[in-house]
């Protein structure tokens, strides 16, 4: 029974960072076509996740493989239930990750602009349609005896998009300020003034996103048998606040870790209103997926678990020493003059 | 077509795309990582432009082998749930694993090595290129192995009406998948040694930076003699552990219809399914085809009359693309062999005759690894678990026909024009040759 609940908890770990990480890099190539005027500008943004975005891609495979060995059961139907909406986000972050290493390599103006709305569709598609397919998740799934009775768009319901879009608000968020750090120059002076611009709106989406969860689910059950865990939706909304607090004092960096915290809060909020479900059934709740009844093997989860508690604080160290060794600013200029950036 | 035949067009599709890019990958990340090793070593800048120039090329291919890696990871649940469920207990595992241990260490270093070149010493810039190196190939033994227990299941028990994993070792040391970890690596090697030794063909024969491209010629050479004669090894290996695993398999690699001790081998073989029997067999080698099995000429091979209709695979994609793939390991040995010679004696600037065949034999292991891969997977057939799980019964309930026909359009599709962008970008870059001297400046 433990190593089911290991298992939920790293398995939440696994989206929270992934959400963290690729949430800024999502948000910059959602901002870089607004934020950047020329084509150097462009590249400034670009580069500033450049080394960055694959690394923090790997958390989401990384999270889809541990379902798979994890929680077979709920992998198979996560994945084959909501099969348009992962191939849409597919097709999104395959055109995104070529596009970073393409845009600079071909000629002409149509190229780049080509792949910069790639940059774009391929940034905000994946945003939005992460939070519509967590947003039903935490909600639960059309799932009975007979199997999935949910389509694409009945997964655009209003609460599927307003979670949605408070993803979209998030990474938004998240990736401004990311440039407000990274970058100088006028492209800095136009980021950190979305970062304090955006925050308004991100606030109240995640007031409203964290009221409305209370009305057509279950939501807040697992808070009333434990009140004191309602902290961590708390939480999110004082990491907004915070942020906000900071941007307004010019601490970027603090305003950056702050927006980290609240996404984590906002993705163990989710998550401690779906135990010990992963996929809750919204029909027949005798066919919801949870952690007990599509679990691996104790024997799977236990080699899992080694093997996770040995590797994942190994990444975590070298990912965080990489982007220690790659800190700094960059400029317009020092872009251009590198051969070897995007 | 039903929605079972249009999965498995989807997933063969979007498999064998990954494996145009990845075996690039696998191989030139070690090239790479010897070159600028040499850099580091000699201090020569020779070696720092080589690894700038093929680095660039390996980046442009490294970019798809990333992106379609994604689809390959979610394509089990979509399409494959029933599969997903009864086997994840233990085919799930080496996928986690791989992407813990292997996918975090290559991108990460990947992104860190592009962008670090002013920043940290030699020494460290060499270093993160074999933790790419590293981390590519030993991504490629987990994915093998998860493969290779699709071939040759152990370690498990049935149990609440799945597969369920008993003996994690017996996974991890499956001597099936060892064997194809090595098969398929040293693929990788020679297909990128060959993609070196015929783009610096190409610039010998323009008599363009002459003296670099000589360099880089002889480190593709070595590798690519070396890689050759390790991957008909082993591939020998491979087949043995076929013959004692999958008959079905081997008997369909053969076309060998009848059971029979001392089986001969005819290199000369045409097929005729229908009929059950090879229209055409010349120029028999007596008990080589046990020979070829077992290493031993007395061995009984098992024909596919005496395997149910039900349990054979399709027998003459398979055969033709055993055959087609061992024909050209043959070449490869033959012309890195004479390169290697010729680079050696430095006698390649003259051989334009050879130097062209070099150039034009880019696209061969590349077709050499298509086809094994053919024999691998159709070869299993009708199996996806074999002797455990049959291919019909491992698709998803609720996914339709249209839906995946939709998919595989648009799969189709998309890659179609990645691929023409990235072979765009590939001839660009790898015709206009290394930059200029003045680069060490600012470096
Ligand atoms: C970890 C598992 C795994 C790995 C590493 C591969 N495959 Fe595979 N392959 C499968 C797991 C699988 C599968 C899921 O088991 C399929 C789908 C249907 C089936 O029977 O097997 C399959 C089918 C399949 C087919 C269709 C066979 C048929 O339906 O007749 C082809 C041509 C390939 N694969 C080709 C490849 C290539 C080119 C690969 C190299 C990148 C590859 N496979 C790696
Ligand atoms: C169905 C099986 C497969 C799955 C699920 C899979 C999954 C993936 C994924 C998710 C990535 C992207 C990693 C990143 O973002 O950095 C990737 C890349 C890669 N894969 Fe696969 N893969 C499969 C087959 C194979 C095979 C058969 C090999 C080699 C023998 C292989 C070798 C690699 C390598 C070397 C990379 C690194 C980047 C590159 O390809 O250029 N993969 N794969
Ligand atoms: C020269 C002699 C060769 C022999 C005897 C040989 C033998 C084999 C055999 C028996 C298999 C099937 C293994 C299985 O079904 O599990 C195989 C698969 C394969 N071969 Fe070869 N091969 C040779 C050359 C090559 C060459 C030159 C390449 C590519 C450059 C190549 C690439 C592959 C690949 C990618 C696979 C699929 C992965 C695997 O099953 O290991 N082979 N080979």
């Amino acid at each position: 029974m433990e190593y089911q609940v290991t298992w939920f908890v790293l398995w939440g770990v696994l989206w929270a960072v992934y959400f963290m990480l690729d949430g800024f890099d999502l948000g910059v190539g959602m901002l870089m076509n607004f934020i950047a005027r020329s084509d150097g500008e462009k590249r400034l943004v670009i580069n500033t996740i450049g080394p960055f975005w694959d690394g923090n891609e790997v958390w989401l495979i990384t999270a889809g493989g541990a379902t798979f060995a994890a929680f077979p059961t709920t992998y198979a139907y996560m994945f084959s239930y909501l099969y348009p909406a992962l191939l849409i986000i597919l097709f999104a972050l395959i055109f995104r990750g070529v596009a970073f290493e393409f845009r600079g390599k071909g000629e002409g103006d149509k190229w780049k602009r080509s792949w910069d709305i790639a940059i774009f569709a391929g940034s905000s598609l994946p945003a939005l349609l992460f939070g519509v397919a967590f947003g039903n998740i935490f909600r639960g799934l059309p799932i009975d005896a007979s199997g999935y009775h949910g389509t694409l768009f009945s997964l655009l319901n209003p609460f599927g998009l307003l979670s949605g879009v408070f993803f979209v608000m998030m990474f938004l968020q998240h990736g401004a300020l990311w440039l407000s750090i990274k970058t100088d120059g006028e492209v800095r002076a136009r980021a950190e003034k979305a970062s304090s611009g955006l925050l308004y709106p991100v606030i109240f989406t995640a007031v409203i996103f964290l009221t409305a969860t209370a009305f057509p689910s279950k939501f807040y059950d697992n808070f009333a048998k434990a009140p004191l865990l309602v902290a961590v939706p708390m939480l999110a909304v004082l990491g907004f606040a915070a942020a906000k607090f900071m941007t307004a004092r010019g601490k970027w960096k603090g305003a950056f870790f702050a927006s980290c915290a609240s996404i984590i809060a906002v993705m163990a909020t989710g998550m401690i209103s779906l135990y010990p479900n992963l996929i809750p059934s919204s029909i027949d709740p005798a066919h919801s997926l949870t952690i007990f009844n599509s679990s691996s093997s104790p024997y799977t989860l236990k080699i899992m678990t080694i093997v996770a508690l040995l590797f994942v604080p190994v990444v975590i160290a070298y990912q965080f020493w990489v982007y220690r060794v790659l800190k700094g600013r960059l400029t317009v200029e020092g872009v251009v003059r590198d051969k070897h950036s995007y | 077509m039903d929605a079972l035949m249009l999965a498995r067009l989807q997933f063969a599709v979007t498999c064998l795309f990954h494996f145009i890019f990845v075996p690039l990958t696998l191989g030139l990340s070690v090239m790479v990582a010897v070159m600028e090793t040499l850099y580091v070593r000699r201090g020569e800048e020779k070696y720092l432009r080589m690894t700038k120039f093929w680095g660039k090329l390996f980046l442009i291919n490294f970019a798809l082998g990333v992106v379609t890696g994604i689809t390959m990871e979610f394509q089990f649940g979509m399409n494959w749930a029933e599969y997903s469920k009864y086997v994840g207990d233990i085919f799930g595992a080496p996928l986690a694993i791989e992407a813990t241990v292997a996918f975090f260490l290559e991108s990460t270093f990947i992104g860190l090595w592009v962008f670090s070149w002013e920043k940290v010493s030699k020494k460290m810039h060499a270093t993160f290129i074999w933790l790419v190196a590293f981390g590519t190939n030993m991504s490629a033994l987990w994915i093998l192995l998860a493969n290779a227990w699709m071939q040759k299941p152990v370690g498990y028990v049935l149990r609440n009406g799945r597969a369920e994993m008993s003996d994690f070792g017996a996974l991890v040391f499956n001597p099936y998948g060892w064997l194809k970890f090595l098969h398929t690596n040293l693929s990788g090697y020679v297909i990128a040694a060959f993609f070196v030794m015929g783009i610096s063909a190409y610039h010998l024969l323009k008599k363009n930076e002459t003296e670099f491209f000589r360099a880089s010629f002889r480190i593709a050479a070595v590798f690519g003699f070396i890689s050759s004669l390790g991957v008909a090894m082993v591939g020998d290996l491979n087949g043995q552990e076929v013959a004692r695993y999958q008959p079905a398999k081997f008997a369909a690699m053969e076309s060998h219809w009848e059971t029979r001790k001392g089986a001969p081998m005819a290199l000369l073989q045409v097929p005729l399914e229908s009929e059950e029997r090879n229209a055409v067999e010349l120029i028999k080698i007596p008990k080589m085809l046990s020979i070829l099995a077992t290493h031993d000429p007395h061995a009984e091979i098992k024909g596919l009359k005496d395997i149910p209709k039900e349990d054979r695979p399709p027998v003459t994609i398979t055969f033709f693309s055993f055959r087609i793939m061992v024909g050209l390991g043959t070449l490869f040995i033959l012309l890195s062999g004479i390169a290697l010679y010729l680079s050696l004696r430095n006698r390649l600037e003259g051989k334009t005759l050879f130097l062209r065949i070099l150039l034009y034999s880019i696209p061969l292991p590349y077709i050499a690894a298509q086809l094994g891969w053919i024999v691998a997977e159709v070869g299993r057939q009708p199996w996806i678990v074999y002797g455990l799980m049959r291919t019909k019964d491992a698709i998803s309930r609720n996914v339709s026909a249209g839906q995946v026909l939709v998919s595989l359009l648009l799969f189709t599709f998309f890659y179609g024009i990645l691929g023409v962008v990235d072979i765009y970008l590939m001839y660009k870059f790898g015709k206009k040759g290394p930059e200029p001297l003045s680069l060490k400046a600012e470096v």
